[in-house]
């Protein structure tokens, strides 16, 4: 143990264990002189990323899922190459065309990324060509994990709504991953540089504290953000009702799922706007999907204001739901301002142990159950899907839904020492767009890994995730599967009229049918006949707008009135 | 374009009287089905004009599964396809079958 | 809504069944008196297009297009209803001769009104010099019809809505009832961008599209001279009150309908948006009219403008 004396003499020698603090010191000093307080002019930002960024650096060029900071990336792409180059950038959202510019450019030369969805060929495209050095595609709570151990950034860009004259922050209701990037960067002697749509004398409320932030740059148009949830009910076709209606029947109502996360595609759109009528019908309302970590999906808003819902948590907002949200504080997190919070980083935690299920769909799904988004020539990146459609292995919590899983798969086990399943179901039609089958032989994602030489092909969820596969086929229950070829059957027998499908073994999905392992749409009671879009609790946006008592404001492209 | 015909025998007669029936529409993803009941009682027969060329081992097993399932004797059926999946072409059978059950307006 | 259900027709099932929505066929099953329609040259005369094949593109048994007759309220009437979903609604040289022949049909018998369902963007672009024909027929024939006094009134509210000849054939109508989502024009938004820049008008702002060439827009403006709610029977309704108040047709009509064209290209030439023109008309709070449920939009435009009687 060192006395007192020894240890002031361990300090005087250990000067030198400050260098990440001098060296941000320096930088911080460097970008003062172009600001007034901590305020730096909009024509200044390009200067400013020369004085305080270096070759090298880790950025975190704030790119969410929904909120860019899009002033900040248009000047960083413009820096002087001489000043700045081969960054290494980590960012959970690769979704502007500048975001690649700066790779084109040889701004950038390193990425780690989560979610690349607008930019899904073009990404492929660098990739292949060598343009991108790539660290790895992360899921989102696995890239925010990074950025405390071993992907800290030097420097983060980040986007707010306003901010005061101190650099205190109100980051709207797309707050996202903002706190997550600032906590990882400010306190291990980063800068933080946040670009804001005004500066005011108070902010609304404080949602990133001012002793974390260096510099504001006030932009001359409000951020960029992308109505990514909106899913107009007048495209909902009959096929996405009657998986929605298998879905409801087969899996929410046998399972009691109350606590859970949606996907954004078509079908549980579809499963959204059949709580009020479909599944009340079949009296399930208050025994089913009453908490959700969700977007503020604008199809959710029939069941909230039927009374379905009790509380949903969010990872980021959308355009459009500020006002319904801010009126019906019972149901979303809102600040002390009334408008919405949301988190990412928690929301991603609580869909991973709080939840019971997960339902989405995909674009590809193999024999072992395996799914991906990744297409030759798309790589759309990970996002949260992988967190939300995985059994967390640390879950100690029981639930009957839970607990009933865990039943269905290891029958015979211990009680006490059985773990739980979560729900991880795969919803989908078994041709998408353009005909293109859901099931495969064999993923797009593998022959992408071999091409692009990675240790790891980026499976969207893992087969032995999956627990159910819905499709208009009918519903796989892959938790009373008991071995591969079991597995494989049960997935062909859903697959309809694919060639996966249509090289089934008929007697032995004969056999499954027989134990439930598949059940067909009449096993269920449901005639696909009684499909009809009349179903929807809204047909359209305008019956949304209507729900919502004038609350809900759809952006223009979602418009005809 | 691609042309396809397919004829099966049916184990009995489509139920109902009415002669002629229509549902769906042309569009993309979408096809009609106009069904008329015009042949001997244990025979169907499929006429069909796709847009989507190549697919006919699927058309071949969907119209196999409908026949086995719904045994339309008497009908002929005149599809005009504008590259359908197979779940739309079973539901669009499907309904031309229910409506030919239906009496006669 | 089983289609069992579909097709035993009621008022009920009008009332819940989105006109926007409803095929060609269910428009008119729902919209006239439960089993009265009968159809000339249906489907299984297989009258279809002689051109679209030489495109290799698919052909509809009936050309996108239902004529026959049928009752309203007891009533003897002639209808036409377009599909808008079938090539965009778009008429072709089959698709328009059916509804010339329905017009002289019409203009020959004299009495009984024709109803017409449009739901189309224009002309069919494979069959361009038939389909241009086809709508300077189906004009002459609107008119003849007209004259020899056949009411002939104009329903709109489709997905395609009535652009192109559509638009021009609508504007021959007696009277016409267009709903919220329907939209009336000649040109269609991209066309206009195409020819006069974005910055003439975005065709991806939709909000702008409807309100300068929506149901409401065209209500108050006095193209269209009824309101209707997006259900067929709302459209039903309409129908019915104006076969009831259009009066007939005669170079008196044609004179007013001047005036009343010269009047508004006068009162609003000048205007930027078609907000302008609202708040020209005296309409209180003018940016919330897109926003109005239809039965208060119905109460604020029948305040605003009344049916021209002696116009069109």
């Amino acid at each position: 143990m060192l006395t007192s004396r020894n240890a002031e003499a361990a300090g005087r020698m250990a000067t030198t264990w400050q260098h990440q603090r001098e060296a941000r010191d320096a930088r911080l000093e460097a970008g003062t002189r172009l600001a007034r307080g901590k305020i730096v002019e909009a024509r200044d930002a390009t200067r400013l990323m020369e004085a305080v960024i270096r070759p090298g650096d880790r950025v975190c060029l704030e790119g969410d899922n929904q909120k860019q900071a899009d002033l900040l990336s248009r000047a960083l792409l413009a820096v002087d190459l001489a000043k700045v180059k081969d960054l290494h950038m980590v960012q959970s959202g690769v979704v502007l065309p500048e975001h690649l510019d700066l790779f084109d450019r040889g701004v950038a030369k390193k990425l780690d990324y989560a979610y690349s969805g607008p930019q899904s060929s073009r990404i492929a495209q660098m990739l292949f060509g060598g343009k991108i050095e790539l660290g790895a595609i992360h899921t989102y709570l696995e890239l925010f994990a990074r950025y405390f151990i071993d992907l800290t950034p030097q420097v983060a860009l980040i986007a707010a709504v306003s901010a005061d004259r101190e650099g205190n922050l109100y980051t709207g209701p797309n707050t996202e991953d903002t706190p997550t990037v600032v906590e990882a960067t400010a306190f291990k002697d980063g800068i933080v540089i946040a670009q804001v749509n005004e500066v005011v004398d108070k902010v609304p409320r404080v949602d990133i504290p001012a002793d974390r932030v260096h510099f504001i740059v006030e932009a001359d148009k409000p951020f960029f953000v992308e109505p990514l949830f909106t899913r107009d009910p007048a495209a909902i076709t009959e096929g996405q009702i009657l998986t929605a209606m298998l879905a409801i029947k087969g899996i929410y109502a046998p399972y009691s799922v109350r606590r859970l996360n949606h996907g954004i595609g078509f079908s549980t759109a579809a499963i959204e706007l059949l709580l009020p009528t479909y599944a009340e019908k079949l009296g399930l309302k208050g025994k089913i999907a009453s908490h959700f970590a969700l977007n503020p999906h604008p199809a959710l808003i029939p069941a909230i204001e039927s009374g379905w819902v009790q509380q949903i948590h969010s990872f980021g907002s959308e355009v459009g739901m500020d006002d319904y949200i801010r009126a019906r504080s019972d149901i979303y997190f809102t600040g002390p301002d009334g408008s919405l919070r949301s988190n990412r980083a928690f929301c991603q935690t609580a869909g991973l142990y709080a939840c019971d299920m997960f339902i989405g769909s995909t674009l590809q799904i193999d024999l072992q159950g395996n799914s991906s988004t990744v297409t030759a020539s798309r790589i759309a990146g990970f996002g949260g899907a992988p967190n939300m459609g995985a059994d967390a292995r640390g879950r100690r919590h029981p639930s009957e839904p839970w607990l009933q899983a865990g039943r269905e798969a290891d029958p015979d086990g211990s009680a006490l020492l059985r773990r739980g399943r979560k729900l991880v179901v795969q919803i989908g039609e078994t041709f998408g767009e353009k005909n293109v089958p859901l099931f495969v032989e064999k993923l797009d994602a593998l022959a992408l890994a071999e091409k692009l030489k990675l240790e790891l092909a980026p499976v969207m969820i893992y087969g032995d995730d999956v627990t159910h596969i819905v499709t208009e086929e009918g519903v796989a229950n892959l938790l009373m599967c008991r071995d591969a070829n079991e597995r494989e059957q049960a997935i062909r027998g859903v697959a309809g009229y694919t060639d996966v499908g249509r090289n089934r073994d008929r007697k032995m999905v004969q056999q499954l049918r027989e134990r439930g392992v598949i059940r067909r749409p009449e096993d269920l009671g449901i005639d696909p006949l009684d499909a009809d879009r009349s179903m929807l609790a809204a047909r359209s946006i305008k019956d949304l707008v209507r729900w919502s008592g004038g609350l809900y404001a759809p952006p223009s492209q979602f418009r005809n009135w | 374009m691609e042309d396809l015909s397919f004829h099966h025998q049916a184990r009995t007669r489509a139920g109902g009287t009415r002669q002629m029936a229509i549902i769906g529409v042309v569009a993309s993803g979408n096809l009609e089905v106009l069904a008329e009941r015009v042949l001997p009682e244990t025979e169907c027969l499929l006429e069909i004009k796709t847009a989507a060329e190549g697919f006919g081992e699927v058309w071949d097993a969907v119209v196999a599964d409908f026949v086995e399932r719904y045994s339309p004797g008497g009908l002929k059926f005149s599809i005009n396809d504008g590259g359908a999946r197979p779940d739309t072409v079973s539901l669009r059978l499907a309904q031309a079958v229910r409506l030919m059950a239906e009496d006669e307006q | 809504m089983s289609i069992a259900e579909l097709e035993k027709p009621s008022v009920e099932q009008a009332r819940a069944t989105s006109f926007y929505e409803a095929s060609a066929r269910a428009r008119v099953r729902l919209l006239l008196d439960p089993g009265s329609f009968v159809e000339f040259i249906g489907p299984e005369k297989r009258e279809v297009s002689p051109h679209l094949k030489l495109f290799d593109l698919p052909e509809q048994f009936d050309d996108g297009i239902i004529v026959g007759h049928g009752r309203l309220a007891g009533s003897p009437v002639f209808i036409a209803a377009q599909e808008g979903r079938f090539m965009g609604g778009a008429f072709g040289e089959v698709h328009g001769a059916k509804l010339v022949g329905l017009l002289r049909a019409a203009k020959e018998l004299k009495s009984i009104p024709v109803l017409i369902l449009f739901d189309t963007g224009g002309v069919r672009l494979q069959e361009a010099n038939a389909g241009e024909l086809a709508i300077a027929e189906i004009m002459r024939a609107v008119i003849e019809a007209r004259t020899a006094g056949v009411k002939v009134i104009g329903l709109i509210g489709g997905r395609s809505g009535c652009y192109g000849g559509g638009g021009l054939i609508a504007g021959c109508c007696s009277a016409l009832a267009v709903s919220e989502q329907g939209r009336i024009a000649v040109s269609g938004p991209e066309v206009i961008e195409t020819n006069r820049g974005v910055e003439e008008f975005d065709s991806r702002d939709r909000a702008l599209v409807w309100r300068t060439m929506g149901g409401k827009h065209r209500r108050l403006i006095g193209g269209a001279d009824l309101f209707a709610d997006d259900t067929v029977q709302a459209f039903r309704e309409a129908a019915l009150e104006l076969l009831e108040t259009t009066a007939g047709f005669g170079i008196d009509t044609l004179n007013a309908e001047q005036s009343r064209l010269e009047d508004r290209l006068q009162r609003f030439g000048a205007c930027r948006d078609a907000v302008d023109i609202w708040v020209a008309e005296g309409v209180p709070d003018a940016g919330s009219v897109p926003a109005l449920p239809a039965d208060q939009f119905i109460e604020l435009a029948d305040k605003v403008r009344r049916i021209a009687r002696d116009a069109r």
